[in-house]
């Protein structure tokens, strides 16, 4: 017999009593969600930018250190370029390192956890380039700040082999005495820019 | 092997480190409170998690199905296993196949179950554990203490020593921030030199046929979107029925485990990379056989968060190591014996039965009434010492018998006090070690009860 | 007028007695009529918890025979309760007068604020007061909200002293961390009890608690054996020596 089978088997033979699904929960809404955004994303180490009009988003972009300082930048943003990075021609992710910034489109936010929904067919043409980049900045619509996470899994739709993300700040580690180090293996900071 | 009480004591002779250990978990807890306090739903979500695990439970082979299929169709490929030993032969026969000998990892309490790390290293694969503290405990060889902190227990100059030694770190350097970036330089060589990622798996969805993968590193993504062989290890017990239902986990996860609304990342893998391999291997290892338990059922719900040990005011005095196994604290006490009763004996005996855990537990998993449960199965397996059982019975006994309890207590108080201090405080005498013996009055309440007026 | 059945711990029997007496007083003090049945000897938790079923089950059959003819049973403990109401069920279901025993066998706190309805304390206490809320008390009978659940707050036991004049319920940095006593814990793990003991102790004088008031004497014990051997000054008194003077109504 297959493990596969002896596992299923040894699953039905122990099956507990019959159990139903709960109903749904209601969520927390805030008063003021992109307060609550800005507050958490800034407790988990990143950055908000308010835009003030999708015109303004080159200058928002020229303001923030890394990406003025940044050699290499990698936009998957239309509208925005590239410097010194032509995406297209990598075929390689491993080629994707020493990329400094990465410019990156978010589909919402969050406001409960500051996470930005960032879903597969965004990250092109390697999916690495969200970690690999030292420097993450994330561009989302201000008018797509959800309250909670329930809401959120409401607005993706699923496909076969989608990959998706919840981005919440940079990457970071208390591994050492609990001491909080920001930029662990992925993005040293994250700058979330509403639009 | 020692058990519990003797490793804790040991690890309590250091009541200086002790007290560190216990403030560092403690302020997690705290944290975890902080967070919890802001969602004001937050027993109803406890409530909801704890529901559709035991759902889920009951219909445990339909949705492995469902996500079988799923996944199938996602262009995953499927392995079952039904030990340890059967999934560490899995892996390295997909890694073999590959022509892997670099591989990286990220955080995967079941591999540690498995020991697959070792299996993999004697087969020529080098392993690199990616998740910092992980890296930490693989460095100085030795398991990690803690599920979701696997350092908590050093400290950062013991840290600063292992990284000058291993990574050429400045010697006795220790400020965090620079050995975190030592590290973040030579993970990041292994991340790009490997040829295939292994990652955990926090969730499994059935409707999706993918898996969620939480950090804060960002390890798993690094790990598992380079090279292009994607291997996810997963206990049968980790399948949620529909992506919806990631919302009440995750809203609870890292706030019960880390404090922290979620993790940095948290990553859907619904398929492998363009032109690459996603294998996800589903191990059994004993879950379908505690499934048919009803006193251990729940513990199959557990979803690894860390809370019942931030919470355990054993765990933070005694340290994950002096449970001996994989998983520690509250949880780990009732998995352990599941696995070998005789040789984890001690385990559900390492507690108060404060109830803490339980109340902490963001699936509701009554832990202390398991671990009280699991007392009784010992016993039935004389599986605790015969001194002990005896003693137990004895008690019993007398206490059944009025005239022998009264008897015994009158003396009892007779006696004790004229007892010279080196007889009363004898060895015989565990209780004495540290604390004076209660005062022992000439007349018992059913002495003095008789005088007041009725 | 409810006939009350007082169930008197082994310990408290056997090492404080004027716990007790003080609790017999209180009770009769509101007009119950208190009895105690002569034959008790425990409830059996001391066994059940070293997983020694067989040796703990005649003693629940006895319990259910003793007290089973009582309108309330009334104990001043938390842990012998929660023994009676959440851990009888599977010897003693179904037997004649057990769901009634379970459903009126109380702690002493939560008898006072719930059935007897107290809502006057009339004496006074004038000392910096730690409450020590025992676990089983806490979280199985829940007599006050444990500081893990999101739940609106309330407490039975501080509900009772607060009233008393000159009392100063001090503020503890970890309000409910369990003490260490945990019945054979006490013993079989030494040491990381004693540690929990002298942690708890620490936090109380700390707080400037001059008393360290319980409604479980097996906690205080532990921890009177520790202030005893390290000459500290806390004195221990269960809830029941506190408000044995005071008049409730």
């Amino acid at each position: 017999m297959s493990s596969r089978d002896a596992i299923l088997d040894s699953l039905r033979q122990n099956v507990p009593p019959p159990a139903s699904r709960p109903g749904p929960i209601t969520g927390i809404r805030y008063a003021d969600p992109l307060k609550q955004f800005e507050e958490t994303l800034i407790g988990a180490g990143g950055r908000l930018v308010r835009a003030t009009a999708p015109q303004d988003l080159a200058s928002e972009l020229a303001n923030i250190d890394v990406y003025a300082n940044a050699a290499k930048i990698a936009s998957l943003v239309p509208g925005i370029p590239s410097r010194n990075v032509d995406l297209s021609s990598i075929e390689d992710p491993h080629d994707l390192e020493g990329i400094d910034v990465a410019v990156i489109p978010g589909k919402f936010g969050v406001a409960e956890n500051a996470a930005v929904w960032v879903p597969g067919e965004t990250l092109t043409p390697h999916r690495a380039i969200f970690v690999i980049a030292q420097h993450l900045i994330l561009i989302v619509p201000a008018q797509e700040i959800v309250d909670n996470l329930h809401q959120a899994y409401e607005r993706i739709h699923w496909s076969p082999n989608s990959f998706g993300i919840f981005i919440s700040g940079p990457s970071k580690t208390a591994d050492i005495e609990q001491s909080l180090v920001i930029g662990a293996h992925g993005a040293r900071s994250c700058t979330v820019i509403l639009v | 092997m020692t058990g519990h009480p003797e490793n804790a004591a040991s690890f309590v002779a250091n009541e200086e480190r002790t007290h560190w250990h216990d403030q560092s978990l403690w302020f997690v807890r705290a944290k975890r409170d902080r967070q919890a306090s802001g969602i004001p739903e937050w027993e109803a979500l406890r409530e909801a998690a704890s529901a559709i695990k035991t759902h889920t439970l009951s219909r445990l082979a339909d949705y492995l199905e469902e996500f079988e299929r799923n996944a199938i169709a996602n262009g995953i490929q499927v392995h079952w296993a039904r030990d340890g030993v059967e999934h560490n032969a899995i892996v390295h026969q997909i890694l073999a196949s590959h022509g892997v000998t670099r591989l990286v990892k990220s955080k995967s309490m079941l591999t540690e179950e498995c020991h697959l790390n070792p299996y993999l290293e004697a087969h020529g694969i080098e392993v690199t554990d990616t998740d910092l503290g992980e890296r930490i405990v693989q460095l100085r060889k030795e398991p990690p203490s803690h599920i979701v902190m696997p350092a908590i227990h050093l400290k950062r100059q013991e840290i600063g020593d292992l990284f000058h030694i291993e990574l050429g770190t400045d010697k006795g350097a220790s400020d965090p921030k620079y050995l975190t970036e030592a590290a973040r330089g030579n993970l990041r060589s292994k991340f790009l030199g490997a040829q295939a990622g292994l990652t955990g798996v926090n969730f499994a969805v059935a409707e999706t046929g993918g898996i969620v993968v939480c950090t804060n590193e960002g390890n798993a993504d690094m790990g598992a979107s380079l090279p292009r062989l994607h291997i996810a290890c997963m206990g049968i017990e980790k399948l949620i029925p529909r992506a919806a239902d990631l919302s009440v986990f995750l809203r609870l996860l890292a706030r019960s485990g880390t404090g922290q609304p979620i993790t940095a990342y948290t990553s859907h893998f619904n398929g492998p990379l363009r032109g690459g391999e996603m294998h996800v291997v589903i191990l059994d290892n004993g879950r379908s056989r505690i499934l048919g338990q009803q006193a251990f059922r729940r513990s199959l719900s557990c979803i690894r968060c860390g809370a019942c040990m931030n919470t355990c005011p054993v765990y933070r005095r005694s340290g994950g190591y002096s449970y001996g196994y994989t998983v520690p604290g509250p949880i780990g006490s009732i998995l352990a014996p599941q696995r070998d009763p005789k040789k984890y004996a001690s385990l559900p005996f390492a507690s108060s039965l404060c109830g803490s855990c339980t109340d902490v537990c963001p699936v509701k998993i009554d832990l202390h009434h398991q671990l009280l449960a699991f007392r009784k199965v010992l016993v039935d397996l004389k599986a605790v010492p015969l001194q002990k059982r005896l003693s137990m019975a004895v008690m019993g006994f007398v206490l059944s018998h009025p005239l022998l309890y009264r008897t015994g207590g009158s003396l009892m108080r007779a006696i004790v006090p004229r007892l010279p201090r080196g007889l009363a405080y004898g060895r015989w005498n565990p209780w004495g070690i540290q604390r004076e013996l209660p005062p022992m009055p000439k007349q018992s309440f059913r002495d003095l009860v008789q005088k007041e007026p009725s | 007028m409810p006939n009350v059945g007082l169930f008197i711990p082994c310990y408290v029997d056997q090492l404080y007695p004027q716990v007790g007496i003080a609790t017999l007083r209180i009770l009769r003090r509101l007009g119950l009529n208190v009895e105690f049945p002569r034959e008790q000897t425990c409830c059996g938790q001391p066994m059940a918890n070293s997983g020694s079923d067989a040796a703990a089950r005649p003693l629940a059959e006895r319990f259910l025979e003793i007290f089973g003819k009582y309108d309330d049973v009334v104990a001043p403990s938390g842990s012998c309760v929660s023994m009676v109401r959440n851990h009888y069920d599977h010897w003693l279901h179904g037997k004649p007068r057990f769901e009634h025993l379970r459903d009126h066998t109380f702690e002493l706190c939560e008898y006072l604020t719930d059935v007897a309805k107290v809502v006057n304390v009339d004496g006074e206490f004038p000392f910096k007061v730690g409450l020590q809320m025992s676990c089983h008390g806490l979280r199985e009978l829940r007599l006050g909200r444990s500081s893990e659940l999101m739940v609106a707050p309330f407490n039975k036991v501080r509900q009772l002293l607060t009233q008393l004049r000159g009392i100063e319920i001090v503020e503890l940095s970890r309000p409910d961390e369990c003490c260490g006593f945990g019945g054979t814990f006490a013993v079989g793990e030494e040491a990381v009890s004693c540690l929990m003991g002298r942690d708890r102790i620490q936090d109380h004088a700390r707080a400037g608690a001059q008393v360290i008031a319980g409604f479980d004497m097996s906690c205080l014990m532990h921890l009177d054996g520790l202030i005893r051997r390290t000459n500290q000054s806390q004195r221990v008194m269960h809830v029941a020596e506190i408000l044995e003077k005071a008049k409730l109504s």
